[in-house]
C-alpha cells in the first residue's frame, strides 16, 4: 500500500522540478541545436535561452512566466494499491498542483472559458487533467506531470489515405510554418506526431509524442522511427529559427505515435512542446521509496501492443 | 555578427526611441507595468480610473501576467516574467496608447507593419519583443521591486496590473522601428524564399474546413 502523503509530497516537489529544471534530454538537444545554428538572431536566442535554464536553476525560478496548463500523467503496476485509493489520489494530486502554485510560485493559468473565473491555483472544473495507464506487474506508481503551454503550436487535420505520406508532410510543414511564423510554437520545440485512433485519441497520442518521449527517443517499429528522423530534418530545412528568425532550429526532435484507425481515414495531429519542456518523473514505492527521473517511459511495449491478448510469462521474463 | 546592446529606460526620450534599428537588443530601466485583456477592458470598456499616472510613472506596457504571488502579509513574490503574445490587443491598444501616452509595448511575437504605421509611428511609440519566449528567469532577474498590483480582486492575478520596477532588464528584441517597420515581417519574407522548393512533392489536403474560408458557398470536398 502506497502511503498517500508520500504521493502528495513527491508530486508538490515534481510540481517544482517540472517548472524550474529543464529535462537534460532537451538540453542537449538545444545545445546540439545551437551549436549548428548559423543565423545571428536565432543563434542570439537560443544562447539567451540556455543563459536562462542556468539562471532558474540557480534561483530556483521557475525558467517561463509562463507556466503552462499542469496536468498529471499516472501510471501504475497491476499490483498497486494507494491508500485511500483513487478518489484520494486525484484530492493529493489536486492539492499538490494548487500548493505548488503557491509555492514556487507559477502562473494561475486556469480560468473557466467563460466567465474567466480565476481560483488563483490552476485547480478548477477538469483542471488539472488526470490521466492513466497501466502496466502488467509491478506495486510502483509513476507520478508525471507536464507543463505544457497552451495557445500555440497544436493542430489536427482529418487526410485520408490517398493524401498519403505526401499529404502527411504537407500538414506537418503547414503546422510548423504556421505556428512557427514570430515565434508563436516557442520553437526549437519537440514536435509530437499522433496517425490514426480518433480524433480524440489522435490528439492524445500527438500531445503525448510530444510530452511523454524525450528528445532521441525512437519509436519501436523502425520504418515509424526512419520516419521521425526524416522529418526532423524536414523541420530544420524549412529556413526557420527561433522565434521565426532565419535559421535552422526548428524542431530538436519529431516523435510519431500511431493508433489503429477507421478503415477510411488518417488522422494527423501535430503538437510543440515548447523551449520550456517542462516535464517531470517520480516512482513512488510501497515501502515509501522514491526514484526521481525526467523520462515518462510511457510508450511501453504493453502501452503499443496490438493483439488481443499480452503475453504475460513473456514480459515477466523479460523483467 | 552579434546584435547591437542597448540600454533605455521605460520613460524614454524620443531621440532614444528613434535611435532603435530592427533586431537591436534592450535592457530596460525604471517602472514598466503589465496590461492584457483585462487591464484593457477594464480601463477602456468599462471606464474605469487607471490607478497610476501615465505616462509620467511608465511609458512601458508589458503584455505579460508574471508566475507571481501575494503574500500573507501583502508583500510579493515575483519568480519568472514571460510575454503573452501581442496580436490579440490590437484592438484595444490605439485608445490605450492615445489615452496613457505609453512609448514602449513589450511582448511576444511583435504587431503587424500595418499596426505600426497607423498608430505605433503617430505616437512616437516602439515595439520591443522578449526573446525565445521564454527567457522567464532571466527577466525575473531584472525586477528590482514588485511596487504594487492593482485589479487584482476584479481581474485575478494572471490578468491584474502588475507594477515592477526593473533594472537592466532583459533581453528584448527591437521589433518595430521609426518608420513602422516590423522585424518579423523581414524575417518572414526571407525565410518564404525556401517554401515552395520545400513543398515539394507534398499534397494538399482532400478535405477542406470551414473557418479556412469565410465563403460559406464553398464546399469542403
Amino acid at each position: 500500500m502506497i502511503p498517500i502523503d508520500i504521493i502528495q509530497k513527491t508530486a508538490e516537489t515534481l510540481m517544482d522540478k517540472a517548472a524550474i529544471e529543464i529535462p537534460q534530454d532537451y538540453l542537449d538537444g538545444l545545445q546540439a541545436a545551437a551549436d549548428v545554428e548559423d543565423g545571428d538572431l536565432s543563434s542570439f536566442v537560443l544562447q539567451a535561452m540556455l543563459e536562462n535554464y542556468e539562471a532558474a536553476k540557480e534561483d530556483r525560478r521557475a525558467m517561463c512566466g509562463d507556466t503552462g496548463t499542469p496536468r498529471w500523467y499516472v501510471k501504475m503496476g497491476n499490483d498497486t494499491r494507494i491508500e485511500g485509493g483513487p478518489i484520494a489520489l486525484e484530492a493529493a494530486l489536486r492539492r499538490a498542483t494548487a500548493n505548488a502554485t503557491n509555492g514556487v510560485p507559477l502562473r494561475p493559468n486556469r480560468v473557466h472559458p467563460l466567465w474567466r473565473t480565476d481560483h488563483n491555483n490552476n485547480v478548477g472544473i477538469g483542471a488539472p487533467e488526470i490521466e492513466y495507464g497501466y502496466e502488467p506487474g509491478g506495486e510502483w506508481i509513476d507520478l508525471i506531470t507536464v507543463h505544457k503551454g497552451g495557445l500555440f503550436g497544436t493542430d489536427y487535420r482529418m487526410l485520408f489515405p490517398s493524401d498519403g505520406i505526401e499529404g502527411i508532410r504537407r500538414f506537418y510543414l503547414d503546422s510548423l510554418i504556421a505556428f512557427g511564423k514570430r515565434g508563436l510554437a516557442c520553437q526549437p520545440a519537440i514536435i509530437g506526431i499522433g496517425l490514426g485512433g480518433c480524433k480524440d485519441t489522435c490528439m492524445v497520442l500527438g500531445k503525448r509524442a510530444a510530452c511523454l518521449r524525450t528528445v532521441g527517443s525512437e519509436n519501436s517499429d523502425p520504418k515509424i522511427a526512419q520516419l521521425e528522423r526524416e522529418f526532423k530534418e524536414l523541420g530544420n530545412s524549412i529556413g526557420m529559427g527561433a522565434m521565426g528568425f532565419v535559421g535552422k532550429s526548428m524542431v530538436v526532435d519529431c516523435n510519431i505515435e500511431v493508433g489503429y484507425c477507421h478503415t477510411g481515414g488518417m488522422q494527423m495531429s501535430v503538437h510543440a512542446f515548447c523551449l520550456s519542456s517542462r516535464r517531470a518523473v517520480a516512482r513512488v514505492f510501497p515501502d515509501g521509496r522514491v526514484e526521481y527521473r525526467t523520462d515518462p517511459d510511457w510508450f511501453t511495449d504493453y502501452q503499443r501492443r496490438e493483439t488481443v491478448e499480452w503475453d504475460a510469462p513473456a514480459m515477466e521474463a523479460a523483467e | 555578427m552579434s546584435p547591437r546592446k542597448i540600454r533605455l529606460s521605460t520613460t524614454p526620450t524620443q531621440e532614444a526611441l528613434d535611435d532603435l534599428q530592427l533586431g537591436d537588443i534592450v535592457y530596460l530601466d525604471g517602472l514598466m507595468y503589465t496590461a492584457r485583456e483585462g487591464v484593457y477592458k477594464r480601463a477602456l470598456e468599462e471606464k474605469a480610473n487607471i490607478p497610476m499616472e501615465l505616462p509620467r510613472d511608465s511609458a512601458a506596457n508589458f503584455h505579460c501576467s508574471p508566475a507571481a504571488r501575494i503574500n500573507a502579509d501583502g508583500s510579493f513574490e515575483m519568480g519568472a516574467v514571460t510575454a503573452t503574445a501581442s496580436f490579440r490587443f490590437s484592438k484595444w491598444l490605439p485608445e490605450w496608447m492615445e489615452k496613457s501616452g505609453a512609448k514602449l509595448i513589450i511582448g511576444k511575437g511583435g504587431m503587424s507593419s500595418k499596426d505600426y504605421k497607423s498608430y505605433f509611428v503617430p505616437n512616437g511609440a516602439i515595439y520591443l519583443s522578449t526573446v525565445g519566449y521564454g527567457t522567464g528567469a532571466l527577466l525575473g532577474r531584472g525586477v528590482e521591486n514588485v511596487e504594487a498590483v492593482h485589479w487584482n480582486e476584479e481581474l485575478g492575478l494572471a490578468q491584474a496590473m502588475w507594477v515592477i520596477r526593473c533594472k537592466e532588464m532583459g533581453p528584448f528584441i527591437v521589433a518595430s522601428d521609426k518608420h513602422g517597420d516590423c522585424l518579423f515581417e523581414r524575417e518572414n519574407a526571407k525565410i518564404s524564399q525556401n517554401f515552395d522548393k520545400i513543398y515539394e512533392g507534398t499534397r494538399p489536403a482532400t478535405l477542406k474546413r470551414y473557418g479556412e474560408t469565410d465563403d460559406r458557398s464553398d464546399e469542403v470536398i
